[in-house]
């Protein structure tokens, strides 16, 4: 019990099994999410007075520690993956909603109009010019949520043991093996900055007529990124 | 037999109300350590950011440290501190303030940053010293922004606090911890409760003191 990947056999896991789970557990609510963010957040943008009561609704939502979401839903759901799924597709829901409906809204008029011009249909206009004008608000929101759906996966740890990499941080206490929460940190971590680079990765894919390279951050340019309040509301 | 049942049945004993295991003390508990928490991250992250907005350098590292800050698992930085250093309240504040440093940090030097520099410009014209046009006119337009950064800070330690209560620290996490190993399912879903309220009771005190602090003037109309 000396190697990095020796993990302890109560977990049923090889290393590579926990990272296969942990990505799992972490970013199948995010795409979730995602799937049901969109036509949220075309309501939203169809129907301007709703968006500010929605706007709370994610602000009060995501204030909810994951804890106090995952034992309540112990009721419903037992103490399984879906009980940590579920809190994590919601959050993933609260992030992503004011990203797209940031993005989809800052497409300039004169661009829908064009669009409406050269005989787009609504559906057609929505898929073919907005929501690729909103893929670079879209993809800022997915990072933050897919950074910190992999971040809370460990907590479900606390709830019989559902919390794949979050395990070992368990055995790190039952055995008193320091090196396994380092494990479990480090691995976690690295599976955060990877996912997200990929995310990156992404975004630079479906926006072609993006400048390249310098910063990454959002809100480079002068005014204020449409995701930058967003990013702020960082994971937790 | 639904959740809504036990959590009246948590409130409705009264063994629940009084003693070192009662909501007043667990409840006290909780928002000592969240404010102790928010408040070293505070002392560490505005200077930082106003000063780094104000010239608007670092942003670079900011961003860096920003990204490295949410790439952290929460609870893993906490059961680390807690193998590595042992009981006390130290292994638990360190991990509540690294994670509470980087979004108030960051959101204050953009909040600093992105302030119209017209005024700024016209208070240098009318000879404000640096600082005078730090305090007296980019902080107060700022200031919303800055106080968003506070809140999220605010509203994940109150949640990472409650974790914490896995490496043995007190507070309303307890009774989710203790009730899972105890079986008592009427804790859990009691201590889930008054964590929730917590939360919304933090979002809600930051809301007052953004209606009372923010200039009518500068109040973000959207």
């Amino acid at each position: 019990m000396n190697g990095f990947f020796d993990i302890p056999s109560d977990l049923q896991h090889s290393w590579l099994g926990l990272v296969g789970l942990h990505l799992r557990e972490a970013l199948l609510p995010v795409l979730a999410g995602l799937l049901a963010a969109l036509p949220v957040a075309q309501v939203c943008v169809r129907f301007r007075r709703l968006y500010p009561p929605v706007l709370g609704l994610t602000t009060v939502l995501y204030a909810i520690p994951s804890l106090a979401l995952f034992v309540v839903l112990i009721d419903y759901t037992g103490q399984s993956e879906l009980t940590v799924m579920i809190p994590l597709a919601l959050y993933s829901l609260v992030v992503l909603v004011p990203a797209i409906v940031d993005g989809v809204r800052a497409v300039p008029r004169e661009t829908l109009a064009a669009a409406t011009a050269m005989g787009l249909g609504p559906v057609r206009r929505y898929l073919q010019v907005q929501l690729p004008i909103a893929v670079p608000a879209i993809l800022a929101g997915l990072r933050v949520a897919a950074v910190s759906s992999i971040s809370l996966v460990s907590v479900g740890a606390l709830i019989g043991n559902n919390g794949a990499l979050g395990n070992l941080l368990a055995d790190a206490m039952f055995y008193h093996r320091p090196a396994l929460a380092v494990n479990s940190v480090v691995t976690t971590a690295v599976l955060a900055v990877l996912v997200d680079a990929a995310l990156v990765g992404v975004r630079r894919l479906l926006t072609p007529w993006m400048p390249r390279g310098g910063r990454t951050a959002p809100a480079a340019a002068g005014r204020p990124d449409p995701a930058a309040h967003v990013l702020g509301e960082a994971a937790r | 037999m639904n959740v809504l049942h036990f959590v009246g049945a948590f409130f409705g004993d009264g063994a629940h109300w009084h003693g070192y295991d009662g909501i007043p003390h667990r409840l006290l508990e909780h928002v000592g350590y969240s404010l102790l928490a928010l408040g070293v991250a505070a002392a560490v992250g505005l200077p930082v950011g106003l000063l780094t907005g104000h010239t608007g350098r670092g942003g670079t590292v900011l961003a860096l440290l920003a990204t490295a800050a949410r790439a952290l698992p929460t609870f893993g930085l906490l059961v680390l501190t807690f193998v590595l250093l042992g009981l006390g309240l130290l292994p638990v504040m360190i991990p509540l303030v690294v994670l509470a440093v980087p979004p108030i940090l960051v959101t204050t030097y953009e909040a600093v940053r992105s302030v119209d520099p017209s005024p700024v410009d016209a208070a240098r014209g009318m000879g404000m010293g640096e600082a005078r046009i730090l305090f007296r006119v980019e902080l107060p337009v700022a200031l919303p922004l800055v106080l968003s950064g506070l809140r999220s800070a605010a509203v994940q330690i109150v949640s990472t606090a409650t974790v914490a209560a896995y490496v043995s620290l007190g507070g309303l996490g307890r009774y989710i911890v203790d009730g899972l190993y105890q079986r008592d399912y009427e804790k859990v879903v009691g201590g889930a409760t008054l964590v929730a309220l917590l939360a919304l009771a933090t979002l809600a005190v930051f809301w007052a003191v953004e209606r009372l602090a923010v200039s009518p003037g500068v109040r973000r109309g959207t």
